[in-house]
């Protein structure tokens, strides 16, 4: 198997608030091999975005990558890499989309500006070399004109075209990978859709690895080879998406698969995973899922699930990996019912 | 906009009028007449108070001097200074540009001195560069303005004799130099006042810049800067501060009461010829008229300014501009 | 700054354990203030000699540091450390009735102009606005130097009286956000009257945020009290004040540098606590700040 691209190793993400140490990230191990899509599905609070942000490096005080974390990417690591180093991965071999495209881009400047300047911070080349690539990747995102709408301010632009700019900028410098954080929530359904098959496209022309991280099972499904299903800070399964979907093992992705809401069932309330999710600054003993699982045993309690190996690239974080017996035995129902008064 | 300028100028005109109408009434009101502290100076004999006395006519019921005083400063006749010898309006004429020249040069050196402290300060947050550049504006900021300008002429008047002591040109050379030359002297003479005035307000828009761009470091844009690969000072300089500025520069409203006030003192101490060092000196040589008449025009000035600089942060604030 | 939090015990008692914790400078700047101020107010315990006395005209003019006199003697052969501390007495206390002066009338007339409706209320407003753009110093001077003679008393009134502006807006803002919200219909549903409501409801949520205004004020009024002074229109010598003793000294600040520096140094760590205090109490008192300051 040949080297992966990104290489995450124990990364632990803590932020140290005077009410306690937040573990937002606790000891996350993945890899990204060179042209896949990896999707990181889970709850809010569940410590996907942080792991995003961690791999660029963006978090800001008191946010700290603990000690003992690796970020292995084109043979450095990204943990211990200095600011310059670091600084000239960031929009050039790895890129970012982020999730609220109104918000992520400056209300002053006009589109074009804020596209070149990612090849003005990473090229040797002019301004106005910058501007006209600019213009090709807004070009290459499907924005009609886009040279007069290179000229135009965000807030001109619609949800779905300035999500267009977003990737046209995070495309800029030709990057091995691209970190997309939400990039459909907050678009509308039908846009969600154009956006996910111009990123395919994208993928396609240029090779670029894809870290998919979301809420929604539906864009998983839709775009990953890969899946990664984080719970409590850490990784809880990981498998193929076809494997996730047909055969999943951990009890919350059972949760996730089942509150789904399903068009064509009819069913008059939402299934819903019982209780919240616990705050980081107290991460239950144990395994974190317990309070909320209908299958957990005293051992739950007592010993913290490693990944157990389920079967040939699909783990999983749950005890029943080795004692399957227990899943005939649940003592809570899955899902709570909400009432349709609501 | 134009209703709101025609509102803001009537404002204006209103408050001129009151503040007209408080010294109108603090010179009447006052213990004694006008002119009863001249009676100090030996060289004016009753016969002449009788006169200047009939010829402000004050012997005329109150409304109709009020209705006189009106008319009088509209139509610029602001009295008679009896210590400088001079009408009034003169005096003033000939002092206002130079404090205006003070203040502009003090108002550019705060902003610039106070927004570069708060991008400083913002850059290196939480680190000791933040804190002692915190300490000193906080210091700066407790300063009384005259003890400041105390301070600096004899450290930089005296013991490092590097500045001029006072006044706005030297009074010997001056006409003697070429154009170059002139441009040289004036400008030595406006530094120490300037940087004085500077160092004395820069901290309230060191503050105000601070906060204004720690309320924009969250947003979205910032992070994709960032991630973009932009460093982190071009992040606050380029990308923060052009969305941060904009609250500052209402400040400039505040500011010029504000760094009138200052001009009166550091004036005075650095014998710089503008209102400040007028009204100074006309307290000291009880010359009423020359007073209250600096005091007025003073508060126009100021008023003027502010209105001006409303009207300038209106056109700047880009959802204004949409209703032009 | 969000006002409608209830000022009962359990939140001062959190909000003070925050203030502990974070600001050592504020701890630092309140035993900084009491260190000043209770000598100052217990003046004629502490300071050494009568401010006034001059016991030796020609022997002790202007006289450097010494062990007898630690911070030296002014040009009119007087001790300058016992003025100093007379001086703080009374600029403190002016700058503290001052300032009390100002709050009652500024909280008295914001509450009217919060309350009022309709075309009372634009007036109140109009004529805010119209106050605050007068430039305080120049007001003050033209008042001071037409009226000689003022009393302490008037002295202290009148800068009260051209300082409440700024708390009147703070309040009518503060009445005008808590006027309409439910807490208060419903007790006026329950038969309050408006002064009940007002003394009971209100006032309470407007406390924190005068109250600060007013730390920081003081500061101010200190600094405005000094420069009057040292104009010769705030207080008159022999009596001392921090700004008139650096008036005395301000001719010869090169060559007899204690005369000024003293007062003026006084003056600023005066004012840098109370400054401090006002921020930290800011600070304190509004519990939703960022995490990342």
């Amino acid at each position: 198997m040949s080297e992966p691209l990104l290489s995450v190793e124990n990364l632990r993400t803590w932020f140290h608030t005077p009410s306690g140490i937040a573990k937002s990230v606790d000891g996350v191990s993945f890899d990204i091999r060179a042209g896949e899509t990896l999707g990181i599905v889970g709850e809010s609070g569940c410590g996907k975005s942080v792991t995003a942000l961690s791999l660029l490096r963006l978090i800001q005080p008191p946010g700290r990558i603990e000690a003992g974390s690796r970020i292995v990417f084109e043979g450095k690591d990204l943990v211990t890499v200095d600011e310059a180093g670091m600084r000239a991965v960031r929009g050039n071999r790895i890129a970012m989309i982020f999730q609220e495209p109104m918000s992520a881009l400056n209300p002053v400047f006009t589109v074009g500006d804020q596209v070149a300047e990612v090849a003005r911070v990473h090229g040797t080349g002019s301004r106005s070399d910058a501007w006209d690539r600019a213009v090709e990747m807004l070009a290459q995102t499907g924005i009609p004109s886009p040279g007069d709408r290179a000229r135009q301010y965000p807030h001109q632009l619609s949800g779905g075209m300035r999500q267009r700019v977003l990737i046209a900028m995070a495309l800029m410098m030709n990057p091995a990978l691209i970190i997309a954080d939400e990039p459909t929530t907050a678009l509308d359904v039908t846009i969600q859709a154009q956006i996910l098959e111009l990123l395919a496209d994208l993928k396609r022309r240029f090779g670029t690895a894809i870290l998919m991280i979301t809420h929604d099972l539906g864009v998983i499904a839709e775009t990953a080879e890969r899946v990664l299903v984080m719970y409590g800070g850490e990784i809880v399964e990981e498998a193929e998406v076809r494997t996730l979907f047909d055969d999943a093992h951990h009890p919350y992705t059972e949760g996730l698969m089942y509150a789904m809401p399903n068009i064509t069932e009819s069913r008059e309330r939402l299934n819903v995973i019982p209780g919240t999710v616990p705050p980081p600054t107290a991460w239950p003993s144990g395994c974190r899922f317990r309070d909320r699982c209908r299958y957990s045993w005293e051992r739950c309690e007592r010993e913290h699930p490693p990944l157990y190996q389920i079967g040939v690239s699909h783990t999983s974080r749950c005890h029943l990996a080795e004692e399957p017996e227990r899943r005939a035995h649940p003592h809570a129902p899955l899902v709570e019912q909400i009432g349709a008064s609501l | 906009m134009g209703a709101f300028l025609a509102r803001r100028f009537a404002q204006g005109i209103i408050v001129v009028a009151l503040v007209a109408t408080i010294v109108f009434l603090l010179i009447h009101a006052a213990p004694g007449d006008p002119f009863s502290a001249s009676l100090e100076n030996p060289a004016i004999t009753e016969s002449v108070r009788e006169t200047w006395r009939r010829e402000y006519g004050l012997h005329r019921p109150l409304p109709e001097q009020y209705a006189r005083y009106v008319g009088n400063v509209f139509r610029g006749n602001l009295g008679f200074s009896f210590s400088l010898q001079r009408p009034v309006a003169d005096v003033i004429g000939d002092a206002l540009p130079n404090t205006m020249l003070l203040m502009s040069v003090g108002l550019i050196g705060a902003f610039a001195l106070g927004i570069g402290t708060a991008v400083a300060q913002v850059r290196n947050r939480g680190r000791r560069v933040d804190r002692f550049l915190g300490s000193i504006s906080l210091t700066l900021f407790s300063v009384p303005d005259f003890w400041l300008a105390l301070l600096m002429l004899v450290a930089f008047a005296y013991w490092i004799p590097i500045f001029p002591i006072g006044g706005a040109t030297d009074a010997v050379m001056h006409n003697m130099l070429g154009p170059a030359g002139k441009l040289g002297d004036r400008v030595k003479h406006l530094v120490l006042p300037a940087a004085t005035l500077a160092l004395l307000y820069f901290p309230l828009i060191a503050r105000h810049q601070r906060a204004a761009l720690l309320d924009v470091l969250p947003s979205g844009y910032i992070n994709t800067a960032r991630a973009k690969g932009v460093g982190e000072t071009a992040v606050i300089t380029r990308h923060a501060l052009r969305n941060a500025l904009l609250p500052v520069i209402t400040l400039l409203g505040v500011a010029f009461p504000a760094l009138l006030t200052g001009a009166v003192f550091i004036e005075k101490v650095f014998s710089w010829p503008g209102m400040g060092l007028v009204i100074v000196n006309s307290i000291q040589s009880r010359d009423y008229p020359l007073l209250m008449a600096s005091v007025l025009m003073g508060s126009v000035f100021v008023i003027v300014g502010s209105v001006v600089a409303d009207i300038l942060y209106r056109a700047m604030d880009p959802r204004m501009r949409d209703e032009f | 700054m969000n006002s409608d939090i209830p000022l009962t015990r359990g939140f001062m008692a959190a909000a003070s354990r925050r203030w502990l914790d974070n600001d050592r400078s504020a701890v630092f700047a309140g035993a900084l203030l009491l260190a000043i101020a209770i000598p100052c107010l217990l003046a004629p315990l502490v300071a050494p000699y009568d401010p006034t006395a001059q016991p030796d005209i020609i022997g002790l003019q202007s006289r450097a540091p010494s062990l007898l006199h630690p911070l030296g003697t002014d040009p009119y052969s007087r001790d300058v450390l016992s003025r100093l501390i007379y001086g703080g007495r009374l600029s403190l206390l002016v700058a503290l009735f001052a300032t009390l002066v100002s709050v009652t009338l500024g909280t008295a007339y914001g509450a009217a102009a919060g309350y009022a409706r309709g075309l009372t209320s634009s007036l109140l407003e109009r004529v805010l606005d119209a106050l605050l753009s007068i430039p305080r110093l120049l007001l003050l001077i033209a008042i001071f130097a037409a009226w000689r003679d003022i009393p302490v008393a008037g002295f202290v009134l009148i800068l009260g009286a051209t300082g409440w502006y700024g708390v009147a807006r703070l309040v009518r803002g503060q009445v005008l956000a808590l006027r309409n919200q439910d807490f208060i219909a419903s007790a006026t549903a329950l038969g309050a009257t408006r002064l009940r409501i007002f003394t009971r409801h209100i006032l309470p949520n407007i406390v924190t945020p005068v109250v600060v205004a007013a730390t920081l004020g003081i500061g101010h009024v200190i600094v405005l009290e000094a420069g009057l002074s040292w104009l010769g229109i705030g207080v008159r010598p022999p009596t001392a004040s921090w700004g008139n003793m650096i008036q005395d000294g301000s001719d010869q600040m090169v060559s007899h540098w204690w005369i000024s520096l003293f007062p003026g140094l006084a003056i600023v760590l005066t004012v840098m606590a109370f400054n401090v205090l006002g921020d930290a109490l800011l600070k304190a008192l509004s519990p939703m700040r960022p995490v990342i300051e």
